[in-house]
């Protein structure tokens, strides 16, 4: 199509988040990777001797594994010794939003952060660098034995339940960067919901990077007892600076029977962050877990959120949706992996590319022998925006059980010229219109959302559209 | 004041090939102009030409608006102008809700924010005329929608819109019988002295309901004949043929 109308790829992101505050750390290691780093941590942390063994472990086991081919391009875009492992703004966690330091507040009031604290939903978390600065959760829930904590804290005070789960579903051994993120693990969320208890207000994070050349390794821990219930929601974002960062997450959840889990994610980081992200759960019999992942920042992201389904009648499903702007590559999808008989699964995936940005879904299906009369759907569909952007597709389907049911649905498409007119016809402004069929793309994604997350969406979306179509 | 559409000896194209051959009409406001012809005759050619649509190239000639050039404007500046097309084929926009599409049409005709509250009285309103169920605007813009539910669509667009000047692109095919009674009487509400209206049709029996006041016969890309709405019984008795003949 010919198009009179100049576009504009020079400023095809617009970052709000982006900005940088003169935060003094409190605590910090030398740049680089190392055993004395790790030493230090658990010193610092007052760790038990068995933490001190694991993580020693998993630095061993990080410098011998290489990283997975199928990573192109991650094994040598970066040297590990540029990044700095440790670096804490914070003596410790505050439990009154008066009591976390002044600078650091300033930052979260910009990131709007403050705002959700006086709304107290059910829990709130506020990690900067290595440590959580916030961690709260209301009384109401506490009564009812729900905990709430960093995973730091998680450990000090409720070390037998959180032995009994931690690194028990993804062990150092799974992936390099899930050994990576074992070494060094600091702040993330313990959260644990008792028996029958159900937690109807979601538990809230917030993820901010705002040293320079800096890795953070959070890991969460989540345990939703037999019939149970909770919604944990996180957010992230970090500044723009020449260089990168790295962020390597791990975040195991374990859904009992008949419990639900919904996790949602809204990742905004910076293009200069490697996002680089391991997340599974274990799902034991008639239990459900809900992946809503959002991905619309970094430079890099490598995540699969999976569901494993342990027990009979499990369900497992993954909402993904990923935004690949300029400088990005989102590769993201997800994975079924059905253990036991009679469970059912499905993933739902939407990219979009624009400004030359790409985007891959990568997912796996996997039945075992003995999961007979299983059931997983497959959608995933991508919107590419300009002939300079790209999307992938790249499903794994390995199916072993009887009577397996299982459907893959993928569609690529572009924003039409027809619609375009169509819109535009009606006095819509071009631009606008572009950010309509956007939006209108990614609507059964969205509509998941909570209402100030979809909102959020919708406007970030909006914001990367624009120009984004000659 | 200058209140009609010309269209002033309109050349233009798709692709490499010239579809209309000077074709000069004037619709002044209040009235209602049909223009019928046989297939490739150059009908949504010129519906495609008059809203813009950046695939067709106006080669020559000139196209107003109250007296002022639209050429050089986008889609969306006609439409903010008071132009309207409803579509042959209306496009489906997947998880755009309808009345939410709507209500961005209307604010940016409207060049402001309307009343939340005064836009869904009058959508109330103008789909009660159309018969059409209110479940209808929340679902995806077009998906899904039948051919008949699709031209009601349109209908109910324009009559939002209050558009000045209407283009109905073969807005007939497609529809059954009770259909076309429906969407022709939401035409006829519309039809008065601030609107002025040009149909194109294949067929005469939009006609029947709509009682034009002028017709005219494309035949290759030109106006072959005008005239009053006798035309159009002439036409459903002897064909085009007559006309390509009498040349």
């Amino acid at each position: 199509m010919s198009d009179p109308t100049p576009t504009n790829p020079s400023s095809p992101r617009e970052y709000k988040e982006g900005f940088h505050d003169d935060i003094k750390a409190v605590k910090s290691v030398p740049k680089g990777l190392s055993h004395d780093v790790v030493d230090y941590m658990c010193d610092t942390k007052s760790e038990p001797d068995w933490m001190r063994e694991f993580r020693h472990r998993s630095l061993d086991l990080f410098l011998k594994q290489d990283v997975p081919a199928w990573m192109p391009g991650l094994r040598d875009e970066f040297n590990y010794d540029e990044f700095t492992y440790y670096v804490s703004p914070v003596e410790k966690s505050a439990r009154k939003w008066e009591d976390v330091p002044e600078e650091i507040r300033r930052t979260y009031d910009k990131l709007g952060i403050a705002k959700e604290e006086q709304k107290l939903l059910g829990g709130l978390g506020a990690q900067i660098d290595s440590e959580m600065a916030y961690h709260n959760i209301q009384e109401s829930l506490s009564k009812k034995g729900i905990i709430f904590l960093s995973c730091d804290e998680g450990l000090k005070q409720y070390p037998e339940i959180f032995r009994e789960h931690f690194a028990k579903n993804i062990p150092p051994e799974d992936n390099k960067f899930a050994a990576l993120n074992s070494a060094f693990w600091s702040g993330g969320s313990f959260v644990y919901i008792p028996k029958s208890v159900k937690c109807d207000v979601p538990l809230s994070v917030y993820f901010r990077i705002n040293a320079e050349q800096f890795g953070q390794f959070e890991r969460t821990l989540i345990i939703c007892e037999d019939d149970s219930f909770c919604h944990y929601v996180e957010g992230c974002s970090a500044p723009i600076y020449t260089t990168n960062s790295l962020h390597a997450a791990v975040v195991e959840i374990y859904v009992k029977e008949r419990a639900r889990c919904r996790y949602t994610t809204i990742q905004n980081w910076s293009t200069d962050v490697y996002n680089l992200v391991t997340k599974r759960s274990l799902i034991s019999a008639k239990g459900v877990m809900e992946w809503v992942d959002g991905n619309l920042g970094s430079k890099r992201t490598v995540k699969y959120p999976s569901c494993y389904m342990i027990g009979e009648g499990a369900h497992g499903e993954v909402l993904s949706l990923a935004s690949a702007d300029k400088g990005m590559w989102q590769d993201a999808g997800a994975k079924l992996v059905f253990l036991a008989p009679n469970c059912s699964g499905r993933i739902n995936s939407k990219s979009i590319s624009g400004h030359g940005g790409r985007s891959s879904y990568r997912g796996l299906v996997q039945v075992a022998k003995n999961a007979t009369n299983c059931r997983a759907q497959v959608n995933c569909d991508a919107l590419i925006l300009d002939p300079r952007s790209r999307s992938d597709t790249y499903p794994t389907m390995e199916v072993n059980g009887d009577l397996a049911t299982v459907e893959h649905e993928a569609t690529v498409s572009s924003v039409s010229d027809e619609q375009l007119f169509y819109l535009t016809s009606r006095g819509i402004k071009k631009e606008d219109a572009v950010s309509m069929i956007v939006n209108g793309f990614i609507e059964p994604v969205v509509k998941e959302l909570p209402m100030e997350f979809a909102v959020e969406i919708n406007r970030l979306i909006g914001l990367q559209m624009e120009g984004s179509v000659g | 004041m200058n209140d009609k559409f010309e269209i002033i000896d309109l050349h233009a194209r798709i692709e490499e090939r010239e579809i209309l051959r000077g074709l000069t009409l004037t619709v002044p406001k209040g009235e209602v102009h049909a223009i019928m012809g046989p297939n490739g005759s150059g009908k949504s050619t010129l519906a495609n030409a008059i809203m813009g649509n950046p695939k067709y190239e106006v080669t020559g000639g000139e196209i107003r608006l109250k007296g002022e050039s639209i050429l050089g404007l986008s889609t969306d500046e006609r439409a903010r102008k008071g132009l309207f097309l409803a579509f042959q084929y209306p496009c489906e926009v997947p998880g755009v809700r309808t009345a939410n599409f709507l209500r961005l049409a209307c604010n940016a005709r409207a060049g402001k924010e309307l009343d939340t509250m005064q836009f869904y009285d009058k959508l109330e309103e103008k789909m009660k005329v159309l018969d059409i169920d209110e479940k209808f605007v929340r679902r995806y813009l077009n998906e899904g929608f039948s051919g008949g539910e699709k031209k009601r669509n349109e209908v109910l667009q324009m009559m939002m819109l209050e558009p000045e000047f209407a283009v109905l692109d073969e807005t007939d095919s497609g529809l059954d019988i009770d259909a076309l009674k429906i969407v022709c009487e939401g035409v006829n509400k519309l039809r008065g002295p601030n609107i002025g209206i040009l149909i194109i049709t294949h067929y005469e029996r939009m006609l029947r309901y709509i009682a034009p006041d002028h017709i005219h016969i494309l035949v290759e890309g030109r106006i072959a004949k005008s005239g009053g709405p006798e035309l159009a019984a002439h036409l459903e008795q002897h064909g085009y043929d007559w006309i390509t003949k009498d040349k």
